[in-house]
């Protein structure tokens, strides 16, 4: 055991890992989550730390408003550089575990042509979803035909996960988003 | 059940110390039959009942007491420790210091804690918060009936609760008459915590009824409320959605329960 412990340890140096900074009390990467994306990759909700993140909260079979959520993101990067753009990140949460598998991710972020290098659609348990669901005040209810009810809030994260600005804004560019992302 | 918990900690050798506490609950749960309900808070439009599956519910709200043997466990839910986005400043901030309640207030219902920190309790314990429909459905009861929400004296009862001033020292966890099911506590102590805070749309704004803000709720938007008369519900949902995740207040407690999370 203590041999294993060591050998981490080395492992740690070899690849040059710096010990993180702490967080910020107020940041929502505080939560230990386990986040799969559309590849089956299993990753925390930090996974984007260090960028600036777009984060909201989806269900893939949404009939309407949640294909204006995409649209609307890409209309919010379109508002920067390219240089800006490459920075940012995009983080999409299913409030759906049960029909949004990796498979119907995988899918989505195909139909879409989601730039998967910068974006994540990811899934969650469903005790999991609600914690980051109340993180992010984001109100959500299954209705009995399985589709949801939800608000939509676009929020920004700084690098440090803590929470710049939320927007509810679907369709056009919130100004303040984008400003606050210049 | 409390074999079955003693015998997995035996197997697990050391893990055993760190979930020792969690294997014995605050109280003997009381068993729920569940069933369809008539619901304050429709699951969809021309759809007023509810269903709940049969769980399992603490008997009494979780006491200072409780909460304090949470916290040595888990430092990380100390006052001084937590983290801001899981709880507010006045976090636990009635307590003596940041691990002991202090002299007086061990068996009173734990309050100022934030729904993050009342979640994680229940987890802890292999447990979880009961759901709206849940909670709604025992509170229904009276001492003699599963079902007492027509009852104009029952009601006043409730009512007479919220007359009472709010700087009187809370009962002691579990110290008001049990009802129908063995459950205490659920009328005239504190306010609960449910697990799903974040379904309760209801619309701030009581102009907003029959027209719902399609901004702000993507579907059917927000919620209308039934039973317009029950006013101790009413105001109990109220105040639910208004609070978030990390807030605390002196009158909002939780209780636990387990058992299978009823779908809509």
């Amino acid at each position: 055991m203590k041999r294993l412990a060591v050998m981490l340890m080395f492992a740690g140096v070899c690849v040059g890992s710096e010990p993180a900074a702490p967080l910020p009390s107020a940041s929502i990467y505080q939560l230990d989550a386990a986040l799969t994306n559309q590849d089956g990759r299993t990753h925390g909700l930090g996974v984007y730390r260090g960028h600036p993140v777009l984060i909201t909260m989806f269900y893939a079979s949404c009939p309407a408003v949640c294909p204006l959520i995409i649209d609307t993101l890409r209309a919010t990067e379109k508002e920067l550089t390219p240089a800006q753009r490459a920075d940012l990140r995009v983080l999409l949460i299913s409030i759906d575990p049960e029909r949004d598998s990796v498979a119907a991710l995988r899918t989505l972020a195909d139909q879409r042509r989601i730039d998967t290098s910068r974006w994540s659609l990811v899934r969650a348990e469903s005790a999991e979803v609600r914690t980051i669901a109340a993180l992010l005040n984001v109100q959500y209810r299954q209705l009995p035909n399985g589709d949801f009810n939800h608000s939509t809030v676009i929020t920004l994260l700084s690098p440090q996960g803590e929470i710049e600005t939320t927007s509810t804004r679907l369709g056009t560019p919130d100004p303040q988003l984008v400003s606050q992302l210049r | 059940m409390r074999r079955a918990a003693r015998m997995a900690c035996l197997l697990a050798g050391v893990a055993c110390a760190h979930s020792a506490w969690a294997a014995q609950p605050a109280t003997e749960l009381a068993a729920i039959p569940g069933g369809t309900f008539d619901t304050i808070l429709p699951p969809a439009e021309k759809l007023k009942v509810a269903t709940v599956r049969p769980f399992r519910m603490d008997r009494r709200t979780v006491s200072n007491a409780d909460f304090a043997r949470f916290v040595s466990e888990r430092p990380e839910w100390r006052r001084d420790r937590v983290a801001r986005v899981f709880a507010d400043e006045s976090y636990l901030n009635h307590w003596q210091s940041h691990n002991a309640p202090g002299a007086g207030i061990e068996a009173q219902p734990v309050t100022q804690v934030s729904w993050f920190a009342a979640k994680a309790y229940c987890e802890a314990r292999n447990a979880r918060l009961p759901t709206w429909y849940e909670w709604e459905f025992v509170s229904a009861a009276s001492a003699s009936a599963a079902d007492a929400r027509t009852d104009p004296q029952w009601r006043q009862t409730i009512l007479e609760w919220y007359a009472r001033p709010a700087t009187e020292a809370l009962p002691p966890a579990g110290s008001t008459a049990p009802n129908y099911y063995g459950v205490r506590d659920m009328h005239g102590v504190v306010w609960e915590w449910v697990l799903d805070l974040g379904s309760m749309m209801v619309s701030a704004d009581n102009r907003e009824q029959g027209d719902p803000d399609v901004k702000r709720f993507c579907g059917t938007g927000a919620l209308s409320l039934e039973q317009k008369d029950n006013y101790a519900m009413l105001m109990r949902i109220a105040t639910l959605s208004s609070m978030q995740a990390n807030y605390t207040s002196s009158t909002m407690g939780f209780r636990c329960v387990t058992g299978p999370e009823a779908t809509p």
